[in-house]
């Protein structure tokens, strides 16, 4: 019985290493370009590990029956007619509950921490009116934070384009400019099908919808050039619909900035 | 007339055809409908497949070269529907459930025979209808969720004709819920209690519940989304002043439980095959019955999970997320149950062995995807992405699929009294086995890192990681040869099978291979053990 039971712990010692060691060493995401992406890796390790410790313990349980109570060709008759241990099902009911319950509060603070647990119902400048209720994607930011920021920025999309106007400059862009490390505020709102913004590098997707506007909050961390990938199916060149968006130096981005801002024109 | 259910007075047996000509008639036999409805559902597995073939040709390189942009999204959308509404909803409920629910429960056919053939007879139409409305002017092509405003700006008649096709495969699915739902709450032989009853009774009831409760509201929302195809409305049109997100809560509320629809049954079966291969009683029969019932109350508060990136307010996701991933509960304690009745066994390593462990294998592997998946946080960022795609493929093929194969092997000696070629069943295995993992693995690392779904066209950097999936399809594709040779080949010259070759003790087998038109000659016998392995009751067999 000892003997099992050594053998039983190192089996598990070894499917928690090797868990924990493909958890920590292979990486499966890409870069990490906004302050939403470490937040976001930190949960996706969590649930890597814990599901590598569950298939490998469970995949190792069944090819190990497989081989171990194969039937010989020497064997006449059946198995042991155990029909269930009362305590073992107790024990896989309790704490599978258990380990999901901490994840459900562990991704509730990681998406806390992203920002998505704040309202953004209230009027801010923004919105065409008090009453207009929008619907927010992850917010990193409460609003009189955007309302200091002269970021505004208001997102169309429609078959099969992304346009960005910046109100405070007068002018629309088919590339998303942004400062590094500010934090950007977007109003989406679709001119004819559901679409979606999504930039993996930044974590973060929001479904652009016809009708409804939605908000995206984020702040960019990492100088450079990434996709906008449209993520809703939404026509037949869906997989053709992407824009970029270039986080750079504020400088750089003023530049950018000025040199297309128009004067305003009042008719 | 009143309806019977004794089938020597509504089966005229003179004016039935015999021999393979019933299969295409209007039987009330149990068994041929559910013969009907595993060939019909594998001819469209068939379509399915060859459409799944061309996306993944398409796939094979970045551009969209294999053929038209919008052609691409019908393809897509045939795919998906074909596979569900024709292929494994039919079958896992249609198929296995008519033959196997009157067996078990101790009756001669089901409660409604008439209803059941009609049920299966629309099947046929419509499915037809919606391979045919490729050739009207294009098959649907918002895919088969069909969001508004998308399937309002598409060509109609394909939109249209994709919502009559569905319609009437979710009215066959609710009859034959009603008709499972009638048949093991009725039609029980006097004596067989409830909890005596095969496992796979319990997933059919759990599984008719959900068809029954959830259908109606998919076919109402589908009623509302033609209104506003043909008429005008603007029920979900934006542009009317209608909310397309409403659309999504509704059409979810159907179709979050059509995956419990088409993996409980499943489960259920799965419970029939493991004991009779492993000689042991099935574990934990009691907390079974409760985690199919379990399943059944959560799958219908969770479907809000597919809409986290749509615009919910927080406390909805939060709500659904704890929802969902309280689901991995009373499924994980199925496994577990597997696993220990596996556990300790006199295991005889056949077909229909390797495809249920298969199943176990990778049906944790997307139950793992499934629970990361609901949580919020974790889903934003690969919402529809191919990472989606790879989940729920985990989930309906590397689940449910593998068990249809599992079953045929099993049930194959019951409904022919003949056997199946081992050698080439264990071929089938082993390439669907790799093909699958091979297809569908890669494609978590492609959402991950910046592939969405639906695409005809993508960033030349996943080429090679798409080829290596496209390369497991075609092995999918292979598998299905040897699969086909096999039951071609054993259906005419197979090794007799005698009348239970497997020696289970469930009631099929407790009749003649195969069965006579009443199932039993004489009285069903009472099984009050259907899993009672290593008992004395098999030592006398």
């Amino acid at each position: 019985m000892l003997n099992k039971n050594i053998y039983l712990i190192l089996i598990f010692s070894f499917i928690f290493a090797i868990s924990f060691w493909i958890g920590f060493n292979v990486n499966l995401l890409p870069a990490e370009a906004s302050i939403n992406a470490p937040i976001y890796d930190e949960l996706f390790k969590i649930l890597f590990i814990i599901g590598l410790i569950i298939f490998i313990g469970m995949t190792i349980a069944v090819i190990y029956s497989l081989f171990k109570f194969r039937k010989k060709n020497d064997q006449i008759g059946d198995g042991i007619a155990l029909e269930g241990n009362l305590s073992l099902e107790i024990v896989w009911t309790i704490i599978p509950s258990i380990i999901v319950l901490l994840i459900g509060l562990y991704s509730y603070n990681i998406y806390d921490r992203m920002g998505g647990m704040k309202e953004l119902n209230h009027n801010h400048e923004m919105m065409s009116s008090n009453t207009e209720k929008i619907w927010a994607g992850i917010s990193q930011t409460s609003d009189n934070e955007i309302a200091i920021n002269n970021l505004p920025i208001e997102v169309s999309a429609m078959q099969f384009a992304f346009l960005f106007n910046y109100p405070k400059g007068n002018f629309i862009s088919g590339e998303l400019h942004v400062p590094v490390d500010q934090k950007i505020s977007m109003k989406m709102e679709s001119k004819d099908v559901i679409h979606a913004f999504w930039v993996p590098e930044f974590r973060i997707k929001q479904d652009i919808i016809p009708g409804q506007p939605t908000i995206l909050n984020f702040t960019p961390t990492k100088v450079g050039k990434y996709p906008i990938i449209c993520a809703e199916l939404c026509g037949p060149y869906h997989g053709g619909m992407r824009a970029s968006i270039i986080v750079e130096e504020e400088s750089d981005y003023n530049e950018w900035f000025n040199k297309n801002k128009k004067p305003e024109v009042n008719l | 007339m009143t309806i019977s259910i004794d089938p020597q007075k509504t089966n005229n047996e003179s004016l039935q055809p015999k021999g393979w000509l019933r299969y295409f008639s209007f039987s009330l036999d149990h068994k041929v409908i559910g013969i009907q409805y595993l060939v019909c559902g594998f001819l469209f597995y068939l379509i399915g497949g060859t459409l799944a073939s061309a996306i993944r040709i398409e796939l094979a390189s970045p551009m969209s070269d294999f053929m038209p942009r919008d052609v691409y999204n019908q393809v897509l959308t045939l795919h998906g529907t074909i596979m569900i509404f024709l292929w494994i909803v039919p079958v896992v409920n249609g198929a296995f459930g008519n033959y196997l629910i009157p067996f078990y429960v101790g009756a001669r056919d089901m409660a409604f025979p008439r209803l059941n053939a009609v049920a299966f007879w629309l099947i046929p139409p419509s499915g037809l209808m919606l391979v045919a409305s490729y050739f009207v002017e294009g098959a649907a092509q918002a895919g088969w969720t069909a969001y508004p405003p998308l399937s309002i700006t598409t060509p109609q008649s394909g939109q249209i004709i994709w919502i009559l096709s569905v319609l009437l495969l979710g009215g066959s699915s609710i009859f034959g819920g009603i008709n499972f739902i009638a048949t093991i709450i009725k039609l029980r032989r006097p004596g067989l209690k409830l909890m005596q009853l095969p496992m796979y009774c319990w997933a059919m009831l759990g599984t008719s519940l959900l068809v029954v409760l959830s259908t109606p509201v998919l076919a109402g929302t589908l009623i509302l989304l033609s209104f506003d195809i043909i008429a005008n409305t603007g029920f979900f049109n934006p542009v009317l002043g209608g909310n397309v997100v409403v659309y999504q809560h509704l059409f979810w509320f159907y179709s979050h439980p059509a995956v419990y629809i088409m993996v409980l049954p499943a489960f259920g079966l799965v419970s029939e095959i493991l004991p009779v291969h492993a000689r042991k009683p099935l574990f934990g029969y009691t907390t079974m019955v409760f985690s199919i019932m379990g399943i059944v109350v959560l799958g219908l508060v969770v479907w809000a999970h597919h809409m986290f990136t749509s615009g919910t307010p927080p406390w909805m996701r939060l709500f659904f997320t704890i929802a969902t991933a309280f689901i991995a509960v009373p499924t994980g304690i199925k496994f577990f149950n597997w696993v220990a009745t596996l556990w300790g066994g006199r295991i005889s390593i056949n077909s229909a062995m390797l495809f249920s462990c298969g199943f176990i294998i990778n049906f944790v592997f997307g139950g793992i995807t499934g629970v990361a998946l609901a949580q919020v946080p974790f889903d934003i960022h690969v919402h529809d992405t191919y990472f989606v795609v790879a989940h729920f493929h985990y989930i309906v093929y590397g689940g449910t699929v593998f068990i249809i194969f599992s079953s045929i092997y099993h049930w194959f000696p019951k409904v022919t009294g003949k056997m199946l070629n081992e050698k080439f069943g264990i071929l089938h295995f082993i390439i669907t086995f790799i093909g699958f993992n091979l297809c569908f693995a890669p494609q978590h690392w492609l959402g991950l890192n910046g592939m969405p779904r639906r695409v005809a066209e993508y960033d030349p950097q996943f080429q090679f990681v798409n080829q290596i999936s496209s390369l497991g399809a075609l092995l999918m594709a292979i598998s299905t040869i040897p699969f086909l040779i096999n039951v071609f080949l054993s259906v005419r010259n197979g090794k007799d099978a005698g009348d239970n070759p497997w020696n289970a003790l469930t009631p099929e087998w407790l009749t003649s291979s195969p069965p006579p038109v009443e199932n039993w000659e004489g009285e069903a016998p009472l099984v009050e053990e259907p899993y009672g392995y290593g008992k004395e009751i098999s030592e006398q067999k």
